[in-house]
């Protein structure tokens, strides 16, 4: 659509930023006014230039964190993204049984974040969850309290069952748009089932699933009560991710310069990677218009 | 014989994977505690209902229940009354400095509430705020309200701009237009970005937890407290798992037909 210049259009849009300076700018700024100072107690500050962040660049621990959180991101959006296009191709289409996978696909995404994380805890228990107990009698030796490696893939399989509906959902509202017209066309060719998913369904859902990307980049880079509640960034610190860290830094011990310095670069990498997504979308967008 | 299509095959092991969970819980809630860690039932062998009663009879516990709904109801109220001229702003002129704001407001969207957690609860302390359901509501409004501009925008964009044109010859005025004409041409949309302010702010637990202690405190919150000294009352904390599930599955249900369009933000 073609939009009219008018710099009047600020009035309208004044609402929101206040609401979002009082919620966002201000606290923002205390990180920042954090992140340059140190204490002896007291509410003694004194400036301390860049030392925190210089600390935080160089230290072990951020790093690891970074790392495991890139590592998670990574796995959670290799596993989702395909699996939530193949559950979309195969919903229904239209009628009773559509309404009713949506409504039963979208249930995960409305339960609090930390009843997610008790529900697998509970599920995961080899005492009395049925997950831990039936791998248990299977002979397999399944435990996330004490192992990584089972405590990884509780927490990820957590996170697939949480969260691949939203991009299986956002995949599906871009196959309802396209046209019946489209799939004649494709009929009357002799196209593959294959060669009908790679150049109809795929490019027409390239838009929603660059939201999806987004979406998920994003709440998995942020992340914090599901693994939290199940494993408590156990065992170790194996399942510590990034906010986990955080907030243990920030709440358990009141390490308030380093834990701001955290914060900022944290919000830094993730602003970073999602300009990138956001700029291929707008792009994506700009693209389909000019059709 | 009948024939059955492999993608019903797909959806339903999909299904079942995504409800066995759930199911666990809904049966550990009608379980009694002697019958969760004693032995391993698929189903209740001793029926009780005894959970839910401690909860829905407990001020302590269903109070949990009311807070949280009453400053959802408000974050979402805040989010779509501020979102709304905005969006429409977003959607239909073009003025300095647009599309970075657009961009400014998303990133407020990707904050870490980690990130804010501790300059949240110092700053509403300032203000007196603190155990207030107006102090959540405000601090969700972080994330609520790019999303409410972000999808709200998406649905505008939509709607023909000769509507507009026709309405101002028409001698409407904006707010008279905005209301009596626009609004309901875009109700799908804001009954969508409704529904997705109360999801997010229903499942948020961080800010809510930091920013109240008693008398605001969400049920997601309380539920932490079935860990006591006689050890883990697993039936209570399953059975108020399963009372959060709740108000999502109603609104769900509500707004079914649109769901797929709204988490596509409007834009398909």
């Amino acid at each position: 659509m073609d939009k009219t210049q008018n710099n009047r259009a600020w009035f309208m849009v004044l609402p929101v930023l206040i609401v979002v300076a009082f919620s966002a700018v201000i606290p923002l700024m205390t990180v920042v006014n954090y992140s340059v100072q140190d204490t002896f107690g007291n509410n003694e500050f004194f400036w301390a230039g860049l030392d925190w962040f210089d600390d935080t660049i160089h230290s072990e621990r951020m790093h690891d964190s970074l790392f495991r959180q890139a590592i998670f991101s990574a796995i959670i959006l290799a596993i989702e993204v395909p699996l939530g296009i193949f559950i979309a191709l195969n919903m229904p289409k239209r009628g009773f049984w559509s309404s009713l996978c949506l409504v039963l696909m979208a249930l995960p995404l409305l339960i609090p974040f930390n009843v997610v994380g008790t529900i697998w805890q509970i599920f995961g228990r080899v005492d009395i969850g049925l997950l831990g107990h039936t791998l248990a009698a299977l002979g397999i030796d399944y435990n996330y309290t004490n192992d990584p490696l089972d405590a990884w893939i509780t927490v990820i399989v957590m996170d697939v069952w949480h969260w691949t509906s939203l991009v299986a959902l956002l995949a599906y509202a871009g196959l309802q748009s396209i046209p019946q017209a489209y799939y004649q066309a494709a009929k009357i060719d002799q196209a593959s089932r294959w060669s009908v998913f790679r150049y109809i369904e795929l490019p027409k859902m390239a838009g929603v699933l660059m939201i999806a990307i987004l979406l998920r980049f994003m709440d998995s880079f942020m992340i914090y009560t599901e693994p939290f509640v199940v494993t408590g960034g156990g065992p170790g610190n194996s399942t510590t991710f990034l906010s986990v860290d955080l907030a243990k830094m920030a709440t358990g011990q009141f390490d308030l310069g380093p834990a701001a310095a955290y914060s900022i670069l944290y919000y830094l990498v993730i602003l970073l990677v999602s300009w990138a997504f956001y700029t291929v979308m707008t792009n994506l967008d700009r693209a389909e218009g000019g059709k | 014989m009948m024939r059955v299509k492999p993608s019903a095959f797909v959806m339903l092991a999909y299904l079942i994977f995504l409800l066995l969970p759930i199911y666990w819980l809904l049966m550990m809630s009608l379980k009694t505690n002697t019958e969760i860690t004693s032995t391993f039932t698929l189903w209740p062998a001793d029926l009780t209902f005894r959970n839910y009663q401690t909860i829905l009879t407990d001020p302590s516990w269903y109070m949990g229940y009311v807070n949280s709904l009453i400053y959802v109801g408000l974050n979402t109220l805040i989010s779509i009354t501020v979102a709304l001229p905005a969006a429409y702003a977003f959607s239909r002129y073009r003025f300095m400095g647009d599309k970075h704001l657009f961009f400014w407001l998303l990133t407020n969207r990707m904050a870490p509430p980690a990130v804010f957690a501790l300059p949240f609860f110092q700053f509403y302390s300032a203000f007196g705020l603190i155990d207030t359901h107006i102090a959540v509501a405000l601090a969700h409004c972080l994330f609520n309200v790019p999303l409410a501009v972000w999808i709200l925008e998406g649905f505008m964009r939509g709607v023909p701009k000769e509507i507009d044109e026709t309405a101002y010859i028409d001698g409407y005025s904006w707010p008279r237009f905005f209301v009596k004409i626009f609004m309901p041409l875009i109700a799908s949309g804001i009954g969508v970005a409704a529904f997705f302010c109360f999801m997010f702010s229903w499942v948020e637990l961080l800010l809510a937890r930091t920013l109240t202690t008693t008398d605001a405190k969400p049920i997601a919150a309380i539920m932490t407290r079935t860990v006591s000294a006689s050890g883990m009352d697993w039936g209570v904390l399953a059975a108020a798992g399963i009372l959060t599930i709740i108000p999502g599955a109603l609104v769900i249900y509500f707004v079914r037909n649109y769901i797929a369009k709204g988490f596509a933000l409007g834009r398909v």
